[in-house]
């Protein structure tokens, strides 16, 4: 080993590509090396540097809801009965104009109705496929602590609500942590639970998915999911708990948000 | 609906799933190589798309060094249709910042005296780092956000720029000798372009 190997090596050494074989011998140069000790020193200390500066950028929501908007919108998960029970709005526009005999607040609202279902079945498969991302990708969460007085105070500044942070550790549910995700495009409060060794997430925002009020279960993909609006907030549950056990969480934390702090 | 309406609806969901994690890092590297935030947008818009088209026949590499090809190679075209190998330099050093003027005046580098305002001096040598990066000439500058940031290993570097890993490798020794006396503020050794910063849309 020569000083110019030396130079290029010292780099595979700190970035850890090298076998033993390979990294013994460049160690043993720089042991006897005081040029190429200092060398491996600097770049050390460069590569730390570089670390600290943290270059990494974030992408604009804007752009991430540009990318979504461009995907096809996900399909609603194909139940024969639901084909009936939801007629596409062309249909019933045709009906419509053909002079049914229904007065315009009427019609109004089975157009709203219609939309409603619609947006609730597309947040509720994002809600799903967020959840399954996180699972995936690595990135359950972005402020991991068990400490509810900690996990709380993140969101602050990143969204425009200040979710409700509820330590259920006692009634069996581990707090893990918090996440920003995004679902339509908009940036929500995932808030990560556990039990045993099931994930739960709970996404909270506002205006995500219906206005409609009460709970709304249903599967999607093998996975539970419960929906329920409460102080001005939607709540998403999703996990692969069992459907019991998933109420239970959705029980409790809605008890504890509607409880005043004591 | 139709089947292949399905299909085309549940290769969505796969893609969203699989490529939207590593967004940030895209987009990292859009910023780096094209040295500015609208330039950068359009190039992860159009990498995303490619992805989806060609989701179909993925078969690795792995998600996120696959897109940062597409990508490399959408800024490419860009540069070739503009008929030069890069834009003039809008650094993406001071996104963070904020617009701090003061920033602008600072001596690439300098040696601190240990003092009670880290935080602060930690932040300088941030922006003057991420303006070294943006200074380097391209493919240098490609290799460290790569290695960097993105943490692809050489040989995921070397197949993403079609080069051998032995390139790779002199390429990163290259970098970070430049980095480094840069840092330092030798004679001879700071890039071509001065670091003279516009700064971006107030962030």
């Amino acid at each position: 080993m020569n000083c110019a190997e030396s130079e290029i090596l010292i780099h595979a050494l700190i970035d850890g590509e090298l076998d033993a074989g390979h990294a013994r011998d460049i160690e043993a140069h720089v042991a006897a090396c005081p040029a190429c000790a200092e060398k491996l020193e600097a770049f050390r200390g460069l590569r730390e540097a570089i670390a600290v500066a943290n270059l990494k950028e974030t992408a604009p929501a804007s752009l991430r809801s540009r990318i979504e908007a461009a995907l096809p919108r996900p399909a609603a998960p194909v139940i024969a009965p639901r084909k009936f029970a939801r007629p596409s709005r062309r249909a019933f526009f045709g009906g419509f104009a053909a002079g049914a005999a229904l007065s315009g607040a009427l019609a109004a609202s089975l157009v709203l109705t219609v939309f409603r279902n619609d947006e609730r079945q597309i947040v509720a498969d994002e809600v799903v496929s967020a959840h399954v991302r996180s699972l995936q990708a690595g990135h359950l969460m972005d402020v991991e602590t068990s400490d509810q007085h900690t996990v709380k105070p993140w969101f602050n500044g990143k969204l425009d609500v200040a979710p409700p942070v509820i330590d259920l550790t006692a009634q069996g549910f581990t707090l893990l942590g918090g996440r920003l995700d995004y679902v339509d495009g908009e940036p929500v409060a995932a808030i990560v639970y556990q039990r045993r060794k099931h994930v739960i997430n709970l996404f909270v925002a506002q205006r995500l998915g219906s206005r409609l009020g009460g709970t709304k279960s249903e599967t999607i993909q093998g996975y539970n999911v419960r929906h329920w609006t409460e102080q001005g907030l939607d709540f998403w549950a999703v996990s692969d708990l069992a459907t019991d056990e998933l109420d239970e969480f959705a029980r409790k934390v809605s008890a504890a948000v509607s409880a005043p702090p004591s | 609906m139709t089947d292949d309406a399905n299909a085309e609806q549940d290769k969505a969901r796969r893609f969203r799933d699989a490529a939207l994690p590593y967004l940030d890092d895209v987009y990292t590297l859009a910023r780096y190589l094209m040295r500015n935030a609208a330039d950068a947008e359009d190039a992860v818009q159009e990498c995303y798309l490619r992805a989806l088209r060609h989701f179909d026949s993925y078969r690795g590499p792995a998600m996120k060094p696959w897109l940062l090809t597409i990508l490399r190679n959408v800024c490419n075209a860009e540069f070739a249709r503009r008929g030069k190998q890069e834009i003039p330099a809008r650094i993406p050093a001071d996104d963070n910042a904020a617009n701090d003027s003061a920033a602008e005046d600072l001596p690439l580098w300098q040696e601190h005296a240990a003092s009670a305002e880290t935080a602060l001096l930690r932040q300088e040598d941030g922006i003057a780092i991420r303006r070294l990066v943006a200074d380097l000439p391209q493919q240098f500058r490609e290799a460290i956000v790569l290695r960097e940031v993105n943490e692809l290993s050489y040989d995921e570097i070397a197949k993403l720029a079609g080069v051998p890993v032995g390139t790779v490798m002199s390429r990163l020794a290259r970098a970070r000798a430049m980095l480094r006396a840069a840092w330092h503020g030798a004679a001879g050794a700071t890039p071509a372009t001065p670091p003279k910063t516009t700064p971006e849309a107030a962030s």
